[in-house]
């Protein structure tokens, strides 16, 4: 129980001055994916069904591994983002901050491993 | 964690069933929540029928018809019965709307009449919008100027008349912030559609001078950008109004003034 006025409580903390630029990226991201969500699904649809030394040798070609690489790391970030937004919407606390922290993690890690994995076989 | 059910002293309970009204023929069944703190008991919903020969067109004819005649502890506000005052805003039907412009012949079966949802409730059908007010109160509702006082009257054109129509017209009877999933979840930080509507109202104002201000204060993840566009604010508007549109266009001038 907390003697607050009413605005008090209204106001909280006050603007906490940021907010716009993740709402730039999350438009900014899904652009993007418009257009790289179809071209990798077409670039890994014509990739598919070869043997595996033909499948590493066309991701190693430069277009298929851009695109997929994009594709994967603005996809990852997107939805890293999208779910932050959930997690702060559903999960208040220190459970929230925890949350949010394995959020970035893993999909950092994601990332990580998505461009070793296209390195590894472009080299 | 948000709560995703309801507390065991909020779970709502069968009522008590009112008689029919003696040697009516067109009889309508009402089913109203009623909830009262002083008895100490979980919410229930009452049962009432109602002689529609002998009643009026709206839900809140029909209310004033059981208060009158029925049962004179049902509670509930209202005041001017034409929808400018949005007194008589509760869920009707499912819909949170204005009681006294929704037609008793837009509810199918019968009628469903609860407070507006997610929303402490003072008695019966009446919310308590304290919070809801303090909202508005934060957003600086009013024209604030920096320029000394002229000597004539502020003009503004017709075209930027134009632009506070759809926006001037709400009356705050809060059905859009509590039809709101993102305003029941974080209603402490996040302002609703009605305070935003509000607030793009005096962004927009040609005549006021503290357009930076009034942004620099919704530049927040919560305050404005807990808005989804999830449209249940314009799809539930009793006034016919689009505050997702008006969000919209808050979160435009915020990209615009940063690109």
């Amino acid at each position: 129980m907390r003697y607050l006025t009413d605005r008090k409580r209204a106001q909280g903390l006050g603007a906490a001055g940021h907010g716009t630029h993740h709402h730039w990226q999350m438009m900014g991201s899904s652009v993007a994916l418009v257009v790289l969500v179809p071209l990798f699904v077409l670039t890994f649809g014509i990739g598919l069904g070869g043997t595996q030394e033909e499948v590493l040798a066309y991701f190693s070609r430069p277009f298929p591994a851009i695109v997929t690489g994009l594709s994967l790391v603005v996809g990852i970030i997107h939805l890293m983002r999208e779910l932050q937004v959930a997690i702060e919407d559903y999960v208040h606390g220190v459970a929230e901050k925890l949350a949010l922290l394995a959020t970035s993690a893993f999909a950092y890690t994601m990332i990580a491993m998505v461009l070793f994995a296209l390195v590894k076989i472009a080299l | 964690m948000v709560q995703l059910t309801l507390p065991k002293n909020s779970r709502i309970t069968t009522g008590k069933t009112w008689p029919k009204p003696d040697g009516a023929t067109n009889v309508r069944k009402f089913q109203i929540y009623r909830w009262n703190p002083d008895d100490g008991k979980n919410p229930q919903v009452d049962t009432y029928f109602v002689d529609m020969d002998k009643c009026g067109p709206m839900i809140l004819d029909a209310l004033i018809k059981i208060k009158n005649e029925i049962d004179p502890t049902l509670t509930f506000r209202r005041s001017c019965r034409e929808g400018i005052c949005g007194s008589c805003a509760m869920n009707v039907d499912g819909i949170n709307t204005l009681a006294c412009i929704y037609g008793l012949d837009e509810v199918d079966g019968d009628v469903k009449i609860y407070p507006l949802p997610h929303m402490p409730v003072v008695k019966d059908l009446i919310p308590d919008l304290t919070h809801f007010y303090a909202q508005h109160a934060s957003i600086m509702p009013w024209l604030e100027t920096k320029t000394n006082r002229p000597a004539k009257e502020w003009k503004q054109s017709i075209e930027d008349r134009k632009k506070l129509d759809g926006l001037y017209e709400c009356v705050m009877c809060a059905s859009c912030s509590t039809s709101c999933p993102s305003y029941w979840w974080n209603s402490d930080r996040y302002l609703g559609p009605a305070a935003l509507l509000h607030a793009y109202r005096w962004i927009i104002d040609s005549r006021d001078e503290a357009t930076g201000e009034r942004l620099d204060d919704l530049e927040d993840p919560f305050k404005l950008y807990r808005c989804h566009t999830i449209m249940n604010c314009a799809k539930t508007c009793p006034k016919g109004l689009n505050p997702a549109k008006a969000i919209a266009n808050i979160k435009q001038m915020m990209v615009e003034r940063q690109l």
